[in-house]
């Protein structure tokens, strides 16, 4: 289940083919595109699966590397967005329903004047420091006192669960100014480009595939530092780890900030994408989502989220269309069938179809005598 | 297992078969469906789908639009709002669609809206909402604020009622409505301590908006209650409600166990329609008041053949998943129906599906008998109708004891009472 177990060989042949995905998703994607030979509809999907890659990826590094399930990831990735949401939101300048210099929501509550923490957002540069700071320092202060007081297990998922509800409700009310319900939407510019702009949206998509990349190398560096053997250790056994002399806390406090702030960038990027950021995001369904993303395309290796997030959300997007009725059961069943005929995941195949591809090879091979012994089921080892 | 699974295939692809077929059938215009089918909204918004469904085979069994038969397109938004807006872009990037009708709640609305503005699609949208909104790229046939919550005003006025208590859930229609009656109700010259639910002032402590507000969900209403029952000792006051949902049940529950009638206080409920009521006990709502532009009580020959003309498709009908026992009919469904209708007489006025042509069509000035009475097409992509205030019955249908006719509707009413 852990990558730190698979020999050079495979390792090298993962970053091959890391390579050549990666020069296909940032350069011949949208190459075709800007060609016309890729739709905007089509790449702008592409933009959104690579964001929640990004959250897949923090889920992963905390339940596959460190063994701490959060059922609240999506929390940080709807912080980053909204940060970022308010900076679009700022850019929406006089060209709102209202015509009024401040955002359309603080409009309809009656507001006339921008409310003083709305101010600096009008700056790129600070939002984008707000989109790493604030969910950043939630997680390290939720972070601290979770694992101060040696909370694990069920009991910290619950936890996590537990704030990104809590949360979703504080967002909702209208009275935190933040829009509600509706959130943030409507965004017209970025950095002065328009967001109709088919180039600002391929830009767009460029930024997340290579934010992507940059966040998969990180941690496939991470995970093979010293740092990382103690990180996957105490997924192992924590005891272990911290009879050894080992302060486990502030190792698990720094990977819960750091997946915090990959999924914040996610979020980020995600917003002006999607064109819509709202408490909808952060409710709990959406990290039980980014779980199962993980669970299917494999926990404890860095392509598995990536796979199962895009795979999912790609089938999602055909299914709803194609399958209206049905689609929910579709994806279901494919749950069910993942977990339990593939609990490795996705990435699990070509292993598992090398396995398979020997075991035919040597069968021929012995004589007849071997024809009394039963074939091996094809089923899983858990 | 397997059973299931071969079921699931077969299934599949009797649907894949059937999307061929009709991609393959020639003299199509491609229309988009775009609704909630599953999450929490599947409540509500699939029967505006069944609805959607309906008016299409209605309209193809006498010859289409143009000549051309109408192929939906239905795709599920899943209650999902940044779906919505992929689904919309679908609908109007790969399947070309020529019009759209879908959204329930006011986030879908304003998360496909740039979608519908970039595109230059048009989108048709039938459940009432707050207004303060004029695309271009939407036909609102939905009511806007004037068309449910003032006459809901003036009705009480006539009644006598001098005491208003404002309550809703926290979100952009009730916040909305609330303050624009803020304002409705002081230009009728109720007094401010007249209206109950508190008030939100700015920095300065000029109040800007009235109304009590409850998270979505919320079911201790004890207190709440117990305030109203306090401002309703008078005998002269009326509660204004913009809740949405659930949270009406522990809400209407709290209001009889406290000992409050629709004789002592009555509520007017701007969310709770005929179809609500298949989730509603309706008994503890007996007396308390609706209003919307169509109830399924209306008495006329073209509701009454809308009605079991819908009854019978829904016996004979065979979309997966549609719900066939007691079904009834509300007002966002005839405005959904309405809206396809009120779509064939502007393209064919227009003579083309063209968005641009189809809009100045309807900007002329259309008018449909439908089966909640005329209505007529404005040049705000809104709709004049008629407005009817009905009393709740045991069963779950309204008694209309009020109606206005012809009321414009009217998107931008902050500040229009002063």
């Amino acid at each position: 289940m852990s990558s730190s177990g698979s020999s050079p060989a495979v390792r090298r042949l993962e970053l091959i083919v890391v390579a050549v995905v990666a020069v296909l998703l940032i350069v011949v994607l949208p190459l075709l595109n800007a060609q016309g030979l890729i739709s905007n509809f089509t790449l702008s999907l592409w933009g959104k699966y690579l964001c929640y890659a990004l959250l897949a990826i923090s889920v992963d590094l905390l339940w596959g590397y460190t063994g701490l399930l959060s059922l609240g990831q999506a929390l940080f990735f709807t912080l980053g967005g909204y940060m970022h949401g308010m900076y679009l939101m700022r850019m929406i300048g006089e060209l709102g329903q209202y015509k009024k210099p401040i955002p359309d929501f603080l409009v309809f509550l009656g507001w006339e004047r921008l409310p003083a923490f709305w101010e600096p957002f009008s700056s790129f540069p600070f939002a984008l420091a707000m989109v790493f700071l604030v969910p950043g320092l939630l997680a390290y202060v939720f972070g601290f006192l979770a694992f101060r007081s040696r909370i694990k297990g069920v009991y910290f998922s619950i936890l996590t669960q537990a704030l990104t509800y809590a949360a979703s409700i504080m967002f909702f009310r209208n009275n935190l100014l933040l829009g509600g319900n509706n959130g943030f939407t409507d965004f017209k510019f970025i950095l002065g480009h328009s967001l109709a702009d088919p180039a600002t949206s391929r830009a767009l998509y460029i930024a997340s595939a290579v934010t992507l990349l940059l966040a998969y190398l990180f941690c496939r560096w991470l995970s093979r530092t010293k740092f990382g053997l103690v990180q996957q250790a105490i997924r192992d056994g924590e005891n272990r780890v911290l009879f050894s002399g080992y302060a486990t806390m502030h190792f698990k406090l720094f990977i819960f900030v750091v997946a915090a702030l990959i999924a914040a960038v996610g979020g980020a990027l995600y917003t002006p994408q999607v064109g819509i950021i709202n408490p909808g995001e952060m409710q709990a369904d959406k990290s039980l989502e980014a779980v199962v993303w993980v669970a299917v395309g494999g926990r404890g290796t860095l392509l598995g989220p990536i796979l199962g997030a895009i795979s999912i959300n790609a089938l999602k997007s055909w299914a709803t269309r194609a399958y209206p009725d049905l689609w929910l059961i579709i994806l279901g069943g494919l749950f069910i069938l993942v977990v339990l005929f593939l609990p490795g995941g996705l990435v699990s195949i070509p292993a598992r179809l090398k396995a398979l591809w020997k075991k035919l090879r040597r069968e021929p091979e012995p004589p007849p005598a071997s024809s009394t012994q039963p074939a091996q089921p094809v089923s899983a080892k858990s | 297992m397997i059973k299931k699974i071969t079921s699931l295939l077969g299934a599949s692809a009797l649907a894949l078969g059937a999307s061929l077929g009709s991609a393959r059938a020639a003299d199509t215009v491609k229309v988009g469906v775009l609704h909630s089918l599953s999450g929490t909204m599947a409540i509500s918004e699939t029967s505006l789908r069944d609805i959607l469904l309906f008016t299409f085979d209605e309209i193809n069994a006498k010859g289409g639009v143009l000549g051309k038969k109408i192929e939906p397109v239905v795709v599920d938004g899943a209650s999902n709002w940044p779906l919505f807006a992929e689904k919309a872009k679908q609908l109007l990037e790969q399947d070309k669609v020529a019009v759209t009708f879908g959204c329930w709640t006011s986030v879908s609305r304003k998360s496909v809206l740039p979608v519908f503005e970039k595109n230059n699609g048009l989108l048709f949208y039938p459940v009432q909402y707050e207004g303060e909104e004029e695309s271009q790229n939407v036909a609102y046939t939905a009511e806007a604020v004037n068309q449910q919550a003032t006459p809901a005003v003036d009705y009480y006025l006539a009644e006598g009622k001098k005491k208003f208590y404002l309550l809703g859930s926290d979100y952009v229609y009730p916040q909305t409505t609330n303050l624009v009656l803020l304002e409705y109700l002081l230009s009728k010259g109720v007094k401010l301590e007249n209206i109950g639910g508190g008030f939100r002032k700015d920095g300065s402590g000029k109040i800007i908006s009235a109304g009590k507000y409850t998270p979505f969900g919320h079911t201790d209403y004890q207190q709440i209650v117990a305030e109203i029952k306090q401002f309703a000792a008078s005998g002269d006051a009326c509660v204004i409600s913009t809740l949405n949902g659930d949270t009406n049940v522990p809400f209407f529950k709290e209001y009889a166990a406290s000992g409050l009638t629709a004789e002592k206080c009555p509520v007017v409920s701007f969310s709770i329609s005929e179809d609500e009521f298949r989730g509603l006990p309706a008994a503890q709502l007996v007396g308390q008041l609706g209003c919307w532009t169509y109830f399924q009580s209306i008495n006329t020959p073209a509701n009454k053949k809308f009605v079991s003309d819908f009854q019978a498709w829904l016996k004979k009908s065979n979309v997966p998943g549609l719900v066939k026992e007691g079904r009834v009919t509300c007002s966002p469904m005839v405005l959904s129906y309405v809206g396809v209708y009120l779509w064939k007489a502007a393209v064919e006025k227009a003579g083309s599906f063209d968005v641009d042509k189809v809009r100045a069509a309807w900007k002329s000035g259309i008018s449909f008998d439908g089966p909640g009475g005329k209505v007529t097409t404005q040049k705000n992509m809104h709709l004049t109708k008629n407005v009817y205030i009905g009393e709740t019955k045991a069963d779950g249908q309204f008694k209309i004891v009020k109606s206005f006719n012809n009321v414009y509707g009217e998107p931008w009413l902050k500040g229009k009472f002063k």
